[in-house]
């Protein structure tokens, strides 16, 4: 079950286009990743989904019906450049926000003390937010984000101007919020966190989706009939025995131990017989340790599908 | 679900104005401040150095010095025959006055007052007044007339003029232009200082919520033209608030303290003014005044003229803050704002400008146009109040004012909708207007 379908949507500004028939589908109780470039248009097709600008075509379908204004009560938004305010005090302020969300004043009340309780911050209730530091509003702003518990989270670049203990506390809370049902959507440019949380990705770039599908499919696939082997032994050895059987090596660097790795591609495929071949032939050259598939990270995939993309243009 | 959330953003920006100091301070203090002002010559004047300064005097008439009369503030010493040169040389006195000899003759004689040390413009007054009494009464003598004091206070005369509006029958309404020149000027001022302030106060904010982006988080939860309209209703109440508390509290100074203020004869004068009474009035020479205090004195007519300004700032402040909500919208800091506030800060300029056109003319064709057109008619209007204008005119007034403020609100959102997602550039005119067109 998808719990936000975005089909067709295109939105051009005077002079530029920014969403060009990009289409995504967000199966609920996932981490959804949206990535991109910046200028790609990521801002835009948040901005539609929250029901802030209007698609000049296409729709999107929030619970599998058409969008409405109330739909957006069950979305909670992290905006990337944060907003509060200023000269209001922290614990007034959270409760404003949740009570636009349709919280009672009693329950937003309630709630918020106990996030302030586990966030261990309970003591700025009273301060004014321009007393805090970024990190500090930024865990308030996170607080007010999933306060009201959104079926939809769109979290956009949370991570940045956390330290890696505050970062990791909210990793755990977005895990959190995960397995208790509700689905995020995760912007953002770093790309080892992607591969941490997120279970599926859509790759934006000048506008149009070019790359939409499973985080494990995708760096699993990324690099075809490509193996990792890891051995103790000459690495040069290996690679003349593997000549006939593989091509466009890579030395890597050690492992932990100490022992080299390489990484290659097999020539033949990834049938059965030519996988036995290759690790029969290194065996003989040195003493193998690990044969495995090649798994990408993202940054490769972003890259190299950002850059075709771009040539292709 | 969405009126309830217009709610939550009023209350917002009504309580986070409101529970400021600076907002309590300057709502208490601002009356007592003006009243301190319009008593403060009275004060001076209380408290004013009242040394006595001695003035030796040189007469060389012969016929002055000895009729001059000594005051609290002027002791005269006649020095006899010496020459100036020896009086001058006197420096234990204040002063030095030397009388010519033709002092009675001259059409303008010169005295001459040699000081050692500063003098106050009351000496200065006192010298010369006495002196020009003393040359009058002396060549009135010259002609020789019979009862010539009982003449002069036979020929003295003190008119007043109190206006009574013959086409109503209550005579309490009855202001003299004067005094409602005075209020009518003085309300359209207030009015231009609370629209312009209130305005810029709504463009400021929406500009730092555009600038520390609450308004992307905030816009999530609430439609952009609802956050615009809180915000302006919000402001609104606030600008409210003030003038009701200034309008009480300006009431309650005019009962209670200005009568306690004022000596108890003066009082007795406002009271037969009041009674409709002028005769009974003891000291005519101050009857103008006396019949202002008497009008100020009136706690219905300060509340009824406070509550009309209201509805009037009210209406005006929707309108003119619509324009500031857009213009804010559409910038990213004050500096680029100027340009486009002109839009709203000329037609308040103007509204004063045909305000005080209005209160020389009231019934005039400048001011009945500009008292009906929406963006000046605020100012124009409650300039023309004091003066007891036909009340359709009043209605016509406020119904265009509506209508103006319904069309500005529509056109505002379609700016401010549109505005708030704009960053960097300054936009120029042209791109805002296509910005109303946008879907």
């Amino acid at each position: 079950m998808d719990i936000l379908q975005v089909e067709n949507v295109c939105k051009a500004y005077s002079g530029h286009i920014a969403l060009d028939n990009v289409s995504l589908s967000v199966p609920e109780g996932r981490v959804y990743g949206l990535l991109g470039p910046n200028g790609a248009g990521k801002t835009t097709l948040i901005r539609i989904i929250n029901h802030i600008t209007a698609p000049d075509s296409g729709q999107v379908l929030f619970d599998g019906h058409r969008m409405t204004q109330n739909d957006v009560e069950h979305i909670g938004y992290l905006p990337e450049e944060r907003g509060l305010y200023k000269k209001m005090k922290v614990g007034e302020q959270a409760v404003f926000f949740a009570r636009l969300k349709g919280l009672s004043k009693a329950d937003a009340t309630r709630e918020l003390r106990k996030w302030f309780e586990k966030f261990d911050i309970l003591s700025w209730w009273d301060k004014k937010v321009e007393e805090l530091s970024k990190g500090m509003a930024q865990k308030v702003q996170f607080i007010v984000t999933v306060l009201h518990r959104p079926k939809l989270l769109i979290f956009d670049e949370p991570f940045s101007g956390f330290d890696p203990i505050n970062a990791n506390l909210l990793k755990e809370e977005i895990m959190k919020l995960r397995a208790e049902g509700s689905t995020v959507i995760f912007s953002t440019h770093n790309m080892s966190s992607v591969e941490e949380i997120c279970d599926n990705i859509t790759l934006i770039n000048n506008s149009r989706n070019i790359l939409s599908g499973n985080v494990e499919d995708l760096r699993r696939h990324f690099f075809a009939d490509r193996y990792d082997l890891t051995f103790t032994g000459d690495p040069r050895e290996l690679m003349l025995r593997l000549e006939p059987v593989a091509d466009s090596f890579k030395l890597l660097d050690p492992d932990g131990r100490g022992r080299n790795r390489i990484s290659l591609h097999v020539t033949a495929g990834s049938t059965p017989e030519a996988l036995r071949r290759v690790v029969a032939e290194a065996n003989d050259a040195v003493a193998l340790v690990g044969f495995a598939e090649s798994i990408a990270s993202m940054n490769d995939i972003f890259i190299r599908a950002v850059e075709e993309d771009s040539a292709n243009r | 679900m969405a009126k309830s959330k217009i709610g939550i953003v009023i209350e917002r920006e009504y309580l986070e104005r409101v529970k400021k100091k600076s907002f309590i301070f300057t709502t208490l203090l601002m009356p007592l401040l003006m009243l301190l002002l319009m008593a403060l010559p009275a004060l001076l004047v209380a408290f004013v150095d009242k040394s006595e300064t001695t003035v030796l005097v040189v007469d060389n008439s012969k016929r002055v010095a000895p009729l001059l009369e000594n005051s609290a503030e002027v002791k005269f010493e006649i020095a006899g025959d010496i020459t100036v040169d020896s009086a001058l040389r006197r420096t234990d006195v204040g002063a030095v006055l030397i009388v010519p000899e033709n002092v009675f003759d001259a059409k303008r004689a010169n005295l001459k007052l040699y000081t050692n040390g500063p003098t106050s413009i009351i000496t200065e007054g006192h010298i010369t007044g006495q002196v020009n009494k003393l040359v009058e009464q002396e060549r009135l003598h010259h002609y020789d007339i019979a009862d010539l004091d009982k003449i002069m206070a036979e020929v003295e005369s003190n008119v007043s003029l109190s206006t009574l509006r013959n086409d109503s029958d209550d005579e309490e309404e009855a202001l003299s232009s004067g005094l409602s020149y005075a209020i009518g000027i003085g309300m359209s001022f207030v009015l231009y200082m609370f629209l312009l302030i209130y305005g810029q106060m709504v463009m400021t904010s929406i500009i730092e919520e555009k600038g520390n982006r609450v308004l992307e988080v905030v816009v999530t939860s609430v439609k952009p033209a609802q956050l615009m309209m809180g915000k302006i209703i919000g402001v609104a109440l606030v600008a409210v608030t003030q003038m009701v508390l200034w309008g009480a509290l300006l009431a309650a100074m005019s009962a209670y303290l200005l009568p306690a203020m004022l000596p108890a004869d003066a009082m007795a004068d406002i009271a037969a003014v009041q009674a409709g009474n002028i005769d009974g009035v003891s000291d005519q020479g101050s009857i103008e005044i006396i019949q202002a205090m008497a009008s100020l004195t009136q706690v219905g007519n300060i509340l009824s003229l406070v509550g009309l300004m209201t509805i009037f700032l009210v209406l005006g402040f929707l309108i003119y803050s619509s324009i500031f909500a857009a213009v804010g919208s559409a910038v990213d800091n004050i500096q680029d704002a100027s340009q486009l506030t002109s839009f709203a800060v000329f037609p308040i300029i103007f509204g004063l400008i045909f305000a005080m056109v209005a209160a020389s003319d009231p019934m005039g064709p400048v001011a009945f146009w500009a008292s009906i057109f929406p963006l000046t008619s605020p100012m124009v209007m409650v300039a023309r109040i004091p003066f007891g204008i036909p009340g359709w005119e009043i209605w016509l007034s406020l119904g265009l004012l509506v209508l103006g403020f319904i069309g500005m609100v529509w056109v505002a959102g379609k700016i401010y909708r549109v505005g708030i997602f704009m960053y960097g550039k300054k936009p120029s005119i042209k791109e805002v207007v296509r910005w109303i067109r946008y879907k």
